[in-house]
């Protein structure tokens, strides 16, 4: 509860910024206007123009607020003009990249840590896979895909993968070998197998580093379903309608669909921070 | 490294085994080197160490830091493998041993897991071996009256003290009834009392379990009180300078620690150390 005001504070804050940013951003328009209708703009009226045009520069938080309640709440979620479902198309692709880049990540996670060769030889292929950049190789996934008859979701979360396993990559291999020199000797001592030592030792060691990672992933992904979007030309999704705002000059429209992905990527963060809570409190490991 | 280790690539590596019992000592070495390969050249860490412990003896190893008591005991666990002479355990050859589960090991520090309890802690290696569920239970629970900690094995490592853990570490090494018990200065992290307390403790679970114990320590009268024989090395190149058996009986009161017999071993124990000392 305590951590609610200094949030709220920043909010503040950050609304008062983007008000008083919106007035010298889009006053040039307000003039023009003005001067075309001959009129004298006082400040307020000025003010007042400035937070209410239609394709505003910068537009105002209300406005965004807005057009929010009216694609959301207002709109039938089937509907092709209502943002959560534009978000849902881009929520699955992400969700699917996610599953995919988290289940990579972990295997080449294990293979590097079992795997002198891996070790020597994968970790800086990993790296300069992240190197690339993913504007650049979205369209390149898409038309090999598409060429081969793959489209719609799995071109997206193909995407989505390639941005998401590398945190869970790095995270993982060094959750594997967390354990201790002592707490390996201790499972030799035993004579504890290669497998076991992984299942009861290794495993769980990691699992603080794993949730961190797939809160990295997460928002990884959802860049990359975006993304994955823009070079399709797709119709639906969040990446369609950043694409769509920016042909038309529909600035209301880019805004409120980035505060969508804002907002989901901070609800599946959330999601994976309250598991991982749940998951480490049940191993006596909160902290 | 440890990666390679503990997928099972040590094992293949092992000098053939030589199963040849040695007038009945649980612990046989003979003639043992171990030289590591560093950087800044070898390392003696053990040379020519020859040394029987028989069933039922409490063996304590001390000397200055480096002399080698610590790769003395891996050796016997088989975490280290020596470059010369032979080492037997229960008559067989150290891997061999530990394949057996012939011992328990106690490290320094206690290593708990954190996402344990004490008592999941404590049947960790009972599930590694195979152990049915009632087994593990059964013996979770007689361990921990063996070390005092009954009605905590609900309760995870954080929540006990470093003497409760190093407690429970002592447990897990006894839950699986190994005849041998190896323990790396167990209770060096520990304040003089609760040492005092755990030395009490551990003889009391020594006469009762007669098991076989060796017990590296840096403390003399720790040693001197614990022992019925005591090893003293001294470093560069590791080894033996003198092995003392102790005439004190088997029941020990901690106020024996004042009595003139005691006094007596711990000066000759004090004396092996600066000799050890003197000539290098
Ligand atoms: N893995 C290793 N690689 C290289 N050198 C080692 C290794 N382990 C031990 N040594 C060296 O071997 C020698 C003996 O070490 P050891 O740990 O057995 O001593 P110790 O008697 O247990 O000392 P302490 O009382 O400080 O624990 C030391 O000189 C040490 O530096
Ligand atoms: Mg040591």
């Amino acid at each position: 509860m305590r951590s609610i005001i200094p949030v709220l504070t920043v909010v503040a804050v950050i609304m008062a910024i983007w008000y008083a940013a919106a007035v010298p951003m889009n006053a040039p328009w307000a003039y023009d206007v003005a001067k075309r209708a001959d009129i004298e703009l006082t400040f307020s009226d000025l003010v007042a123009a400035t937070w209410s045009q239609d394709k505003p520069k910068l537009p105002a938080p209300h406005q965004v607020g807005v057009e929010l309640w009216e694609t959301t709440v207002q709109k039938n979620i089937t509907s092709k003009r209502s943002l959560v479902y534009h978000a849902w198309i881009t929520l699955s692709a992400t969700l699917m990249g996610f599953g995919m880049g988290t289940v990579l990540g972990i295997m080449l996670a294990v293979g590097i840590v079992y795997n002198r060769v891996m070790d020597m030889s994968v970790m800086p292929w990993v790296i300069a896979s992240q190197t690339i950049p993913i504007l650049a190789l979205a369209p390149m996934i898409i038309v090999v895909l598409n060429a081969v008859g793959i489209s719609g979701l799995l071109p997206k979360a193909v995407i989505s993968m390639y941005l998401s396993f590398f945190p869970v990559v790095v995270g993982m291999v060094k959750g594997l070998r967390s354990p201790e020199v002592m707490q390996l000797d201790q499972m030799h001592t035993w004579h504890a197998s290669a497998s076991q030592t992984f299942w009861k030792l290794r495993l769980p060691a990691s699992m603080p580093y794993l949730f961190t990672s797939l809160k990295v992933a997460m928002a990884a992904s959802l860049v990359g379903a975006i993304v994955g979007e823009l070079p399709t030309g797709a119709i639906s999704g969040l990446g369609a309608r950043l694409l769509a705002g920016s042909y038309y000059g529909q600035t209301i429209q880019i805004w409120s669909a980035l505060v969508m992905a804002a907002a989901l990527a901070a609800v599946m963060v959330a999601l994976i921070g309250l598991i991982q809570r749940i998951v480490l409190k049940r191993m006596g490991m909160a902290t | 490294m440890t990666d390679l280790k503990d997928a099972g690539l040590k094992d293949a590596g092992n000098p053939a085994a030589h199963p040849d019992v040695r007038g009945g000592a649980v612990i046989s070495a003979k003639d043992l080197d171990l030289t590591f390969q560093t950087n800044d050249g070898p390392v003696h860490a053990l040379k020519g160490v020859s040394l029987d412990i028989e069933k039922g003896e409490f063996v304590s190893f001390i000397g200055p830091s480096g002399c080698g008591k610590t790769t003395f005991l891996r050796c016997m666990a088989d975490l280290e493998q020596p470059t010369g002479g032979s080492i037997t355990v229960n008559g067989v050859t150290a891997a061999e041993a530990r394949a057996a589960r012939a011992y328990g090991y106690v490290f320094q520090a206690a290593g708990l897991y954190p996402w344990r309890t004490i008592g999941g802690n404590i049947s960790l290696p009972l599930e590694i071996m195979g152990y049915s569920r009632t087994e593990q239970r059964d013996r979770v629970a007689r361990v921990l009256e063996l070390v005092e900690l009954a009605g905590f094995e609900n309760k995870f490592p954080w929540q006990l003290s470093g003497g409760m853990q190093q407690r429970a570490s002592i447990a897990r090494a006894l839950g699986f009834d190994a005849d041998i018990l190896l323990m790396d200065e167990p209770f060096g992290a520990l304040d003089e009392i609760v040492r005092d307390h755990l030395n009490e403790q551990l003889l009391k679970l020594w006469s009762r379990t007669e098991k076989t114990i060796a017990f590296v320590t840096h403390s003399i009268p720790e040693a001197v009180y614990l022992s019925t024989k005591i090893v003293v090395m001294s470093p560069r190149p590791g080894r033996i300078t003198d092995v003392i058996d102790s005439p004190l009986p088997k029941e020990r009161p901690l106020d024996i620690r004042e009595s003139p017999e005691f006094l007596e071993i711990a000066h000759r124990v004090r004396e092996g150390l600066r000799a050890g000392h003197g000539d290098d």
